[in-house]
């Protein structure tokens, strides 16, 4: 076990320490970047967070797990040092710089507790007071690098999430006629979404017609082809018709090498044409007014 | 690899009732999870057809349902036993349109297509075990335009 | 989106409603194999003994949440047999999930007639007056 040599003892003492110096540490934290930032609203909500880490940081020396992550004390205060390492990130902040202001917080502490033993001529304690604390921080940042990581997933998944929603919308274009524009590269994923919007919105819609432009899409492989099937056939068992438009020349030559049977399915050259077969099919004519009609007095 | 953070739940598979019953279970199991609704309903399909595999071609059996937890990430393994005879030919089996039974020969074939992982284990004259597993996608599901 | 939370295991007999020469069958929850076949037969009784002859069969969907390729099978074999017998058989409310399910499963029911709703069903033969498909609408102009 590479325990360090933190004896019970000095974790205890540590702990003693770390409770009895809370004030000035607190005070001396709340100056530092990670809980200044974080902690807006006024110093003093800066002053309790530091509190409610140095608490936390106190009851895991008493317990002597310095070196533990899933040391009980930490639980108090997972979700402020979460909020924070977040807020951090948020900021912009790597892990590893996040990683570096944290242990930051050691050298204040370090400087207390080398101030209260000036006096003691036991060398050996001031020692190893500070190699716990050392072990301690260490073991602190970890518990934040954790959260961080966690927050970091977190907002990467909301972010391709909106990302997604963002690159498909679906558009109501006329009464019982919903269309979905697509742009870019279609990935399986993202076809997903196309799919599971386009029908939701025939369902809300009332929509007999669903259009899926492909004139933003560049190319198109056989697993988008696929989905492109699939998209028609679910909307098809549902009760309404799907029609593909925009399909560019290139990207027909492709359909046809990939061996993929769009047969079945009804093509239309551009969004407009899509929509003016949809029209035509429920019966609705457009046309211009009569010119010698218009004009109201 | 796959640690399970709640005990497995056991299901018999011995009739249409069962059927249900089973799929009502897994709708629920699911649901808990925070799997979204296609994925729910691919995957409740997926053990419907599973299920009533067991119980037309195996003669019955039963059902084990566990919630895998990885990291973040949640899952749901299912695995169907029988004591059936086995089957005997299992490319064939996984063949669409293939069928023994009265259905449409899309049990096991349309099945695996419903969830990310699938194994078969058959020994002929000593039954089947199918396990399937889903993990919920890290995607909500897509959001409706209702305000 | 709204998934019924609950729904009612009832084994029992599917309902089937006559509307004129229409036959409407609302499937809901939890269907077990039985009452499916069931139905089948029933369907196919109702057409060969009705006074009026039917013209048409419409099974609403919209409360049914998941379909396998048993249920696939039963829906496909009404259709078949009420075909057989002169009446066509129409689909209505597919939930999005469901449809998405049975297309992976490879199940696309080539031969059934679909609609978005039990009142699509009927105007698409051609017996509700208000919404013919050839009317003209307005709201071109």
């Amino acid at each position: 076990m590479a325990d360090h040599d933190t004896a019970p003892g000095t974790a205890k003492e540590l702990g003693a320490f770390l409770e009895r110096r809370r004030e000035q540490i607190a005070q001396r934290w709340a100056d530092a970047a990670l809980f200044r930032t974080v902690f807006t609203v006024s110093r003093d909500e800066a002053v309790e967070a530091c509190k409610a880490v140095l608490d936390a940081l106190a009851d895991v020396s008493r317990s002597g797990r310095l070196e533990d992550v899933e040391a009980p004390g930490f639980g108090t205060v997972r979700d402020q040092l979460g909020r924070m390492a977040a807020a951090r990130a948020r900021a912009g902040f790597t892990p590893v710089q996040i990683a570096g202001e944290v242990a930051g917080l050691r050298e204040p502490v370090t400087a207390l507790l080398r101030a209260e033993f000036q006096d003691d001529a036991d060398d050996e304690r001031v020692t190893a007071c500070t190699q716990a604390l050392a072990v301690l921080t260490s073991t602190l940042r970890l518990v934040i690098m954790e959260t961080t990581v966690s927050a970091g997933e977190e907002l990467i998944a909301r972010q391709r999430q909106q990302l997604l929603e963002v690159a498909t919308p679906v558009i109501k274009l006329w009464d019982g006629v919903v269309a979905v524009p697509l742009i870019g590269t279609l990935d399986s994923a993202r076809s997903q979404v196309v799919m599971e919007s386009l029908l939701e919105a025939i369902v809300d819609q009332r929509a007999a017609y669903a259009i899926l432009d492909i004139t933003g899409v560049p190319t198109v492989d056989s697993l988008v082809a696929q989905h492109l099937m699939k998209t028609v056939a679910a909307a098809r068992l549902m009760g309404a018709e799907c029609i593909v438009s925009g399909i560019r020349p290139a990207i027909a030559q492709t359909i046809v090498q990939l061996g993929i049977d769009l047969g079945s399915i009804i093509t239309r050259a551009g969004l407009a044409d899509a929509l003016a077969y949809a029209l035509t099919q429920q019966g609705i004519v457009v046309s211009a007014r009569p010119v010698t009609e218009a004009g109201p007095r | 690899m796959h640690a399970p953070i709640t005990s497995t739940t056991r299901l018999p598979i011995g009739s249409d009732a069962d059927l249900a019953w089973v799929r009502q279970q897994v709708r629920q199991a699911a649901a808990d999870l925070g799997f979204n609704l296609v994925q729910q309903t691919k995957l409740v399909t997926a053990a419907s057809e599973l299920a009533r595999n067991a119980l037309v071609h195996g003669g019955g059996g039963h059902m084990e349902m566990t919630v895998l937890a990885e990291g973040a990430h949640r899952g749901l393994r299912l695995s169907f036993v029988d004591a059936g005879p086995g089957i005997r030919d299992v490319e064939l089996a996984m063949t669409d349109g293939y069928t023994t039974g009265g259905g449409l020969g899309m049990g096991l074939s349309g099945a695996k297509r419903l969830v990310k992982e699938f194994t078969l284990d058959t020994r002929p004259g000593q039954g089947t075990t199918v396990t399937i597993v889903d993990w919920v996608s890290g995607l909500p599901a897509p959001r409706t335009g209702a305000p | 989106m709204t998934g019924l939370p609950a729904m009612h295991p009832g084994p029992g007999p599917v309902p089937v409603l006559a509307l004129g020469d229409v036959l409407l069958v609302t499937l809901q929850g939890e269907l077990h194999d039985g009452a499916a076949e069931q139905l089948q037969h029933d369907i196919s009784r109702r057409i060969a003994s009705s006074p009026v002859p039917v013209t048409g069969v419409v099974i609403d969907l919209s409360g049914v949440e998941i379909i396998d390729s048993f249920l696939g099978r039963v829906l496909a074999e009404i259709a078949a047999s009420a075909r057989l017998l002169a009446a066509r058989t129409i689909l209505a409310g597919m939930r999005p999930a469901v449809a998405i399910t049975l297309v992976e499963l490879g199940l696309t029911l080539p031969g059934l007639s679909t609609a978005l709703n039990v009142e699509k069903a009927l105007s698409l033969l051609g017996r509700a007056s208000s919404a013919a498909p050839t009317a003209h609408l307005e709201e071109g102009a």
